[in-house]
């Protein structure tokens, strides 16, 4: 598939999700996400936001629909070839799940288990470019002096960093991140959010973000998509989501101004 | 609403179930009581004999070392060999009796044998396995094994259920392999417990394994039990201070390895 330069880097089509059968969570979303650019998805908790990150690397089984992705439906992959396009997935998580109990270096290290056999990923016997690679990261996510300091060691933000090296360890041709920024506060939030769009940048990773918060989603993203009851309301350019889509996405409309207060 | 009115509020309502099962309780345990016909005069006589026991016990005889020494090297070996190999099948048996890794079509007969190889005490399955194998450490060893791998295997099977599955799922989300979803995602999180769970395992090992030795299935309990019926209770005594020393050593033992794998 080396023609498709101009075609999408993930192609969503009709997905359905429902964890109870005849009540979709995802009712039939449709995106095309761009080779480049920060995606933020958008939409009241509860609506699939979550559930429609973890479909595309099957963390949660889709119900039907299409995730084209490299010339190849991830819905219907086995087992094998799942682990495979998982290796070009990054993703990046709300809780940061970093193995608590391992050290930084080996959190990141983790991001090439896909690459590495069990037993030499055992023994952390990784190659040498890798780890190389991995101290890189550290720098560029400024935790080299941390590197064997255990990873439930380090403040949320540190934490959230480890995270995003582990992602891109990958060398992945997507990243994902649900809700990277909820346990973080507002500083913590803007500081992870530059390092991902820059990193995502400078790599060129489209990267698809659910977010909670609509000034960082207008701030960081290049595209915003605004989910609500299962479905695409909203899908354009930050500047286009006015206060009109925003009652859309998230229903009322008191909460956007203080005029009750 | 202008007036409050109170409303009333108790902890839990009153639980009947409960305090009829503690009346159950306490009805059975008089009535068991009842039946030991434990009478003052009864007592008395009991503390004569119990005085003419200790008074034999007394003083210890070591003059038979040898017998005693290679007695305690059996329980040794008994003790340490099955809580390695009891170990070494736990480990593949509570990963695949795990529900949260495995489907229950997997992780339902590994608890099933699990349940099994718990079921019986150690002496009666070593009972069995002098009946298989014959009279000596084998026996002790196999039945030693079979007790350690139910129970390890129940403890490691439970520290393995209560792990952090997001950590999990971040290593299977690399696209990782399953066995190393294993190392990177699990193992980091139950080592230390399994480590206090095997040293626990070793520690009542030792103990079971100078017990077997009473049905012939080698080790000091059957020098023990020997000379208890050719009424040498200072040779008894010998043992049994022997015994106390063994596992004293035992602990020291086993909290200096655990110490070691805290760090």
């Amino acid at each position: 598939m080396t023609q498709n330069t101009h075609q999408a880097a993930l192609a969503i089509r009709s997905l359905v999700k429902a964890y109870v059968r005849g009540k979709p969570v995802l009712n039939g979303i449709t995106l095309d996400i761009s080779p480049n650019g920060v995606t933020a998805i958008i939409g009241p908790s509860g609506t699939g936001k979550s559930t429609l990150i973890r479909c595309i690397n099957r963390l949660v089984e889709p119900t039907s629909g299409e995730i084209i992705f490299e010339g190849r439906n991830l819905v219907t992959l086995n087992r094998s070839e799942l682990r495979a396009a998982r290796r070009q997935i990054g993703m990046v998580f709300q809780e940061y799940n970093l193995v608590e109990r391992l050290t930084v270096m080996e959190n990141v290290l983790s991001g090439r288990l896909g690459y590495v056999s069990p037993f030499k990923a055992w023994l952390r016997r990784f190659a040498q470019p890798d780890v190389n690679e991995a101290y890189a990261l550290l720098d560029t996510v400024g935790l080299t002096m941390h590197a064997q300091a255990r990873a439930d060691a380090l403040s949320g933000g540190q934490r959230q960093r480890v995270g995003i090296a582990r992602a891109l360890m990958q060398r992945p041709k997507l990243l994902l991140a649900d809700e990277p920024t909820s346990s973080l506060d507002p500083k913590t939030s803007v500081e992870i959010m530059t390092l991902m769009r820059d990193l995502s940048n400078q790599r060129g990773i489209p990267a698809i973000v659910n977010i909670h918060n609509v000034e960082l989603a207008r701030r960081f993203a290049t595209r915003i998509v605004g989910l609500s009851g299962g479905a695409v309301v909203f899908d354009g350019t930050p500047d286009a989501l006015s206060d009109t889509y925003l009652k859309q996405i998230y229903g009322g409309e008191n909460w956007l101004d203080d005029r009750d207060n | 609403m202008t007036a409050t009115t109170d409303r009333s509020w108790v902890v839990a309502p009153a639980n009947w179930p409960a305090r009829f099962a503690w009346l159950v309780f306490a009805v059975y345990f008089a009535y068991a009581l009842s039946h030991l016909e434990l009478t003052p005069a009864r007592f008395l006589a009991g503390l004569d004999y119990g005085h003419k026991f200790l008074a034999k016990l007394f003083p210890p005889d070591f003059q038979r070392w040898e017998l005693l020494l290679k007695g305690l090297k059996e329980s040794l070996e008994i003790a340490i060999l099955a809580s390695v190999l009891g170990l070494v099948i736990s480990l593949p048996a509570s990963l695949l009796a795990a529900r949260n890794l495995m489907p229950s079509w997997v992780s339902w007969p590994a608890r099933m044998l699990m349940v099994v190889c718990r079921s019986f005490h150690p002496v009666i399955i070593a009972i069995l396995f002098v009946k298989a194998v014959g009279f000596g450490a084998l026996a002790g060893i196999l039945a030693l094994t079979v007790a350690s791998l139910g129970f390890l295997g129940k403890l490691f099977t439970e520290a393995i259920e209560e792990i952090s599955l997001k950590q999990v799922e971040a290593v299977r989300a690399t696209g990782a392999p399953f066995m190393s979803v294993i190392a990177y995602g699990v193992v980091p999180q139950v080592f230390s417990r399994f480590i206090g769970f095997a040293s626990y395992e070793l520690d009542s090992n030792l103990r079971n394994s100078t017990m077997v030795g009473i049905v012939g299935a080698g080790g000091i309990g059957g020098t023990l039990f020997a000379a208890f019926q050719r009424f040498d209770y200072d040779f008894v005594c010998a043992i049994i201070l022997s015994i106390i020393g063994m596992i004293i050593v035992g602990e020291v033992l086993t909290n200096a390895v655990k110490k070691v794998f805290r760090a």
